[in-house]
């Protein structure tokens, strides 16, 4: 057998046993503050991936994601209050429509905000999610304005409260990676990524970008609408500045930079480390926001010493150190889908 | 039969006239240059043809359909392919990944599937064998020497099997050999039916491998014809030596 089947073998044993991990996580840590950090942790894999699709594939760097993630937190909490939904399971169901719901407003947005680039596309989104969090304050008879709105109180309590919101989390995280890497070996995935590297020779060899853009950025703010939603109900109550909040796209953002930009395990990387980080930080030094510490600390470390992020930067050193001591050295290419 | 027809196109840049009503026809199965002194207005007509800049004034043809208000990718679906003046690349894919991006699929269900499918990956490891860079297929498209990088542009275009391709300055950048070598793989692709306008500064380079030439002065084309009869012209002289 060949060191490239046996690595790839080994890859598919490590991602059935985190998966297995992952799974049995609440059994075998069932007190609710790690139960509480596994929520989070699952949490942010499923943003930093959703934001991946976007900004890791096209390079269409997002810092209103936010706005999104708060949209599908409100779309849900609306939906269950006129339709008088009580707290439970049921709940879970009308997230795939708050994603929907999400996924209308991308469309909206992102048919403007896709015709800039670069830096004006980094302003627009944010200008976006500022103009969704004074919607959010001032449309008082719709969404409780700075008051904010309840979701129905769930009928979990103490150590059972947290793994039904860990098992959607964990649900919408797998479902996030599971898009990603069917668009990262499609032709759809190859047009993004060409168009992350060259805009315009992509489209001088026939890559329809606007519609590609599009869509990439649609179904990342239907993941991250999703996920708020979820998030939202494991709250309870939310109200603008709290879940439209700009930390939270920046976290996701950051995450995918400290992990590798436009890999598949680079935001899942990211995210398992920073997030735990910051929930311990806060755990310790209670609301000091001493986090926001860390993360321009992180934010500096990454931009000097690992620019592309870990995974890329790991996987040149691998493909380095086996070139040099044998000849079955994989080829980048193949390296950069990890 | 005229593949392309270009009429009276016109660009002006502010004050500045790029391209003044200029009209270019393209037969099919030729080797038509382009050529003109430095800003007078070659690529800006490549750009307009391509779909990359609109024009003021003016229409472009191709296969006799107007192709005047359609963007740089539904152009290149019709069978129109181009290079640029500096080679580009997609750097951060492999010389492979980077012949796959520009074959064609249609429906959302081919979209979606695998990026290299068995066959279209054979037919890209073909044409990088043909152009001599087949080794390079899994390195990274920024780590290619210029040369490949030219070649690999080329290569590319080709993968959607367009029936005309614009290259602009082929040769710019490029030592004598690799030059000797495009040339000649022009003239084989040229044989296989694919038609090509160039625009070239490198003369003697162009008037061996064209079978017309087009001369562009100040926007507008002021001659055109067999390479030898172009060459005798008083315009093209005046053009060039400014006399």
């Amino acid at each position: 057998m060949s060191i490239l089947r046996q690595t790839a073998n080994l890859k598919w044993v490590g991602i059935v046993a985190v998966f297995a991990l992952a799974l049995v996580l609440p059994a075998i840590a069932s007190d609710p503050a790690t139960t509480n950090i596994a929520v989070f942790t699952m949490m942010y894999i499923g943003l930093a991936t959703a934001w991946n699709i976007m900004g890791g594939y096209t390079g269409y760097i997002s810092l209103g994601h936010a706005a999104f993630f708060g949209f599908g937190a409100y779309a849900l909490a609306l939906m269950l209050g006129h339709l008088h939904i009580a707290g439970g399971y049921t709940v879970f169901l009308f997230v795939p429509i708050a994603g929907v719901a999400t996924a209308v407003l991308a469309v909206g947005i992102g048919w403007f905000a896709l015709r800039t680039r670069a830096a004006t596309f980094v302003i627009v989104t944010i200008a976006f999610m500022f103009m969704l969090q004074l919607l959010a304050e001032n449309l008082v008879g719709l969404t409780g304005g700075g008051g904010g709105m309840s979701f129905p109180v769930p009928p979990w309590r103490g150590g059972s409260f947290n793994p039904p919101y860990y098992y959607a989390m964990l649900t919408l995280a797998a479902f996030a990676l599971g898009i990603s890497w069917w668009i990262r070996r499609s032709k759809f995935g190859l047009g993004l990524l060409a168009i992350r590297d060259d805009e315009d020779k992509a489209l001088a060899v026939g890559v329809p970008t606007r519609t590609f853009k599009l869509t990439a950025f649609v179904v990342s703010a239907t993941l991250v609408g999703m996920i708020g939603a979820v998030y939202g109900y494991y709250v309870t109550y939310i109200y603008p500045q709290f879940v439209v909040d700009p930390l939270i796209g920046i976290s996701m953002v950051l995450m995918v930079f400290l992990g590798g930009l436009g890999t598949l395990s680079g935001p899942v990387l990211g995210a398992l480390i920073l997030e735990p980080a910051q929930l311990s930080l806060a755990y310790n030094f209670g609301a000091s926001r001493l986090y926001l510490v860390l993360y321009a600390a992180v934010f500096l470390l990454v931009i000097l010493l690992l620019p592309r992020g870990i995974v890329p930067s790991v996987t040149d050193l691998l493909v380095r150190w086996r070139s040099r001591t044998g000849p079955t050295a994989p080829a980048p290419a193949k390296a950069l889908n990890s | 039969m005229s593949l392309l027809r270009i009429d009276n196109l016109s660009k002006r840049f502010g004050g500045v006239v790029a391209v003044d009503e200029c009209s270019i026809t393209v037969e099919a199965g030729s080797i038509m240059g382009l050529i003109g002194p430095n800003g007078s207005g070659k690529t800006t007509v490549f750009n307009m043809v391509t779909g990359f800049i609109p024009s003021d004034k003016g229409t472009v043809s191709f296969k006799s359909k107007s192709i005047d208000r359609l963007g740089p990718d539904r152009i290149y679906e019709l069978g129109i392919g181009r290079t640029f003046q500096l080679a580009r690349i997609f750097p951060r894919l492999t010389a492979l990944e980077n012949m796959l991006v520009p074959v064609r699929r249609k429906g959302l269900r081919a979209l979606f599937s695998r990026a290299d499918w068995s066959n279209e990956r054979a037919r890209a490891m073909e044409m990088l064998e043909f152009l001599d860079i087949a080794h390079v297929a899994n390195k990274l498209g920024g780590t290619l020497s210029y040369g490949q990088r030219k070649l690999l542009e080329l290569g590319a275009v080709l993968m959607a099997e367009p029936e005309l391709v614009l290259l602009d300055e082929p040769a710019g950048g490029v030592n004598p050999a690799l030059l000797e070598k495009i040339g000649e793989h022009i003239r084989r692709l040229n044989e296989r039916g694919i038609t090509f306008l160039v625009v070239e500064h490198n003369m003697s380079w162009v008037m061996n491998l064209c079978t017309e030439v087009v001369v562009l002065h100040r926007g507008r084309a002021i001659a055109s014809g067999k390479p030898d009869a172009v060459r005798q012209e008083p315009a093209v002289l005046d053009a060039y030596l400014g006399a």
